[in-house]
């Protein structure tokens, strides 16, 4: 498949989770869309690997281009994963106080 | 890489002490005790004496460079907590482990001042980011700590998921995170081979660029900055602002001028677009406040707007200014909200008469003011001389208008900076401050005497960094 189809989705996944991250009034969601936008990475991630290995083997079968990019994709799900950790702390400690995840509340308490 | 290693050893040191003692006294002097080992652990290997070595395949880099900015950074936090100590362990139950997570954020701060490749860039900025998300919220029961921290959070994540879309774009283009691969320098934007357009690299090159100044809180990307830094408990603020501030920029420089050529033309047009802006919002919003605690968010805005000029002057005097500032800038605001975390109240109105009821610490006060201000015979001056030189030097209309720009914000500067002053000075009142202890004093002269020592002898500084 060409590699176009695979920005555009990536690209679409990436929109979505922007809109969500700027529309949405619940801390959970909010948080989800970003979980979202470093899946549309790590997608894109693979994809770009993927073609440049074809192309470095093209050239020369033993060719191991490619290979740090699908690293790269392990690294972002552990640091998604120690992110999530510390985000639904951070929440569930807001719950605590306010019983509400809204994030209009944070407005009501400037100055 | 000692810094590396033994940064995030301590750190699980610490996170064990709270096991054995729960006195807040000891596990404060075992932080102290840590710090100095690893900052003569750097110093041991800013000098090749003893190193511990990993092959890293080019990952990391070690310069010189590098080396004396991790030593500015752990001598700045030792002297935060000399001074912020028993703020940090009077935030909440768990001293130790706050301890603990400044040290993973020192461990951060050092992958930054090294990293040769993109994965390491991203790395670095998450180990530094995600203790501060904890550190923001560290007093539980406060809501605008929560407020904070949630804020901090959403939008750090919000920009990670930037940066690493913009890593993948350059990924895409390039076809290696190696940082010497992009090559930002070829006439036409454009460092590509493999991809039809040089479309990918520019977006993947602006989006990692914003992302990054959003972690140095640089318009237009400061909205967060001083609602986190107003609602952060103060000892962690100030820790924010200035040594993780100051290693957003090495990162900036790491990435975009130590290990590649000169910028192309129209990225240092953003470049000045961004310093234009940042200077503006930082300054003029500042003029307003009437919290001090506030006024120094807005004013850390307004330096990250100077410490930008060295990223688009790009020359040696850039390299050695953007240390002079770190040390300056780091010395002066750690400084400052030490002192704000002893009073009463934040607002201006704090501080009425605050040089009778407490003379050493509306002097010391004065002096951090000074040299934020960038007034001579503190080290403020030099950073903000260099600063404006390094971009003379390269010359160029932009680069002048840039020069005098600075120069009028500088003022700016003096005006929101002297009200504290005049408010200590000249205003009656009895300024409400917490009981301070000798250590705390013998740690103010000690800064006061740093900075005044560096504004006269700045050579000092660099010589230690060309030795």
């Amino acid at each position: 498949m060409p590699i176009q189809y695979y920005i555009y989705l990536a690209l679409a996944l990436f929109s979505i989770g922007i809109i969500g991250v700027l529309t949405r009034r619940n801390a959970i969601i909010v948080f989800m869309c970003i979980e979202l936008m470093l899946n549309a990475a790590n997608l894109l991630l693979v994809a770009f690997s993927q073609m440049h290995q074809k192309i470095a083997y093209a050239a020369n079968p033993a060719a191991t281009n490619g290979i740090e990019a699908q690293l790269f994709v392990f690294f972002i799900m552990v640091v998604a994963a120690a992110e999530v950790s510390v985000g639904l702390a951070i929440i569930v400690m807001l719950y605590r106080n306010t019983r509400s995840v809204d994030i209009n509340f944070l407005n009501r308490l400037k100055n | 890489m000692n810094a590396i290693i033994i940064s995030a050893l301590m750190g699980v040191l610490l996170m064990f002490t709270s096991i054995l003692t729960t006195n807040k006294q000891v596990i404060k002097n075992i932080a102290l005790i840590a710090l100095l080992f690893l900052l003569t652990a750097n110093i041991v290997d800013t000098y090749n004496l003893f190193s511990i070595n990993i092959d890293t395949k080019g990952m990391l880099a070690f310069n010189k460079f590098g080396y004396f900015f991790n030593t500015l950074a752990i001598a700045a936090t030792t002297i935060f907590v000399i001074l912020s100590g028993n703020e940090i362990v009077k935030t909440g139950n768990y001293a130790a482990d706050y301890f603990a997570l400044i040290f993973f954020v020192l461990c951060g701060v050092s992958i930054l001042s090294s990293f040769n490749n993109l994965l390491m860039m991203f790395l670095g900025v998450e180990i530094m980011s995600i203790p501060l998300y904890i550190l923001t919220g560290s007093a539980k029961k406060n809501l605008k700590s929560n407020e904070a921290s949630l804020k901090y959070f959403l939008m750090g994540a919000f920009s990670t998921g930037i940066m690493l879309m913009g890593i993948t774009f350059l990924y895409g283009a390039s076809g290696s995170f190696d940082i010497q691969a992009l090559k930002l320098t070829d006439n036409e934007l454009s460092f590509t081979k493999v991809m039809p357009t040089p479309l990918l690299e520019i977006i993947g090159l602006l989006f990692v660029f914003a992302s990054m100044l959003f972690k140095v809180s640089a318009a237009p990307f400061h909205f967060w900055a001083p609602d986190v830094y107003d609602g952060a408990p103060s000892a962690f603020a100030s820790f924010m602002a200035t040594i993780v501030k100051a290693a957003g920029f090495i990162a900036l420089i790491n990435l975009f001028f130590l290990k590649a050529v000169e910028l192309h033309y129209l990225w240092k047009m953003v470049t000045a677009l961004v310093i234009i802006a940042t200077l503006v919002i930082g300054n003029i919003t500042a003029v307003f406040q009437q919290s001090v605690k506030r006024m120094l968010a807005y004013s850390s805005i307004a330096h990250a707007g100077f410490m930008m000029f060295a990223l688009y002057a790009q020359n040696d005097y850039a390299k050695e200014g953007i240390l002079i500032y770190t040390a300056a800038y780091c010395l002066a605001t750690i400084g400052l909200f030490a002192i704000l975390a002893k009073m009463d109240d934040y607002t201006l109105d704090g501080y009425n008469g605050m040089a009778k009821t407490q003379p050493l610490l509306a002097f010391a006060n004065v002096v951090f003011l000074l040299s934020l201000a960038g007034i001579p015979l503190t080290v403020g001056f030099f950073a903000k001389y260099y600063m404006l030189a390094a971009v003379l030097k390269n010359g160029g209309n932009i680069g002048l208008f840039l020069t005098i720009l600075g120069v009028v914000f500088a003022a700016v500067s003096v005006y929101y900076y002297f009200r504290v002053i005049q408010a200590m000075y000249f205003k009656d009142g009895d300024a409400k401050v917490a009981d301070v202890t000798t250590g705390f004093k013998l740690g103010l002269i000690l800064t006061i005497i740093a900075i005044i020592f560096f504004g006269i002898f700045p050579n000092v500084l660099l010589g230690w960094f060309y030795f």
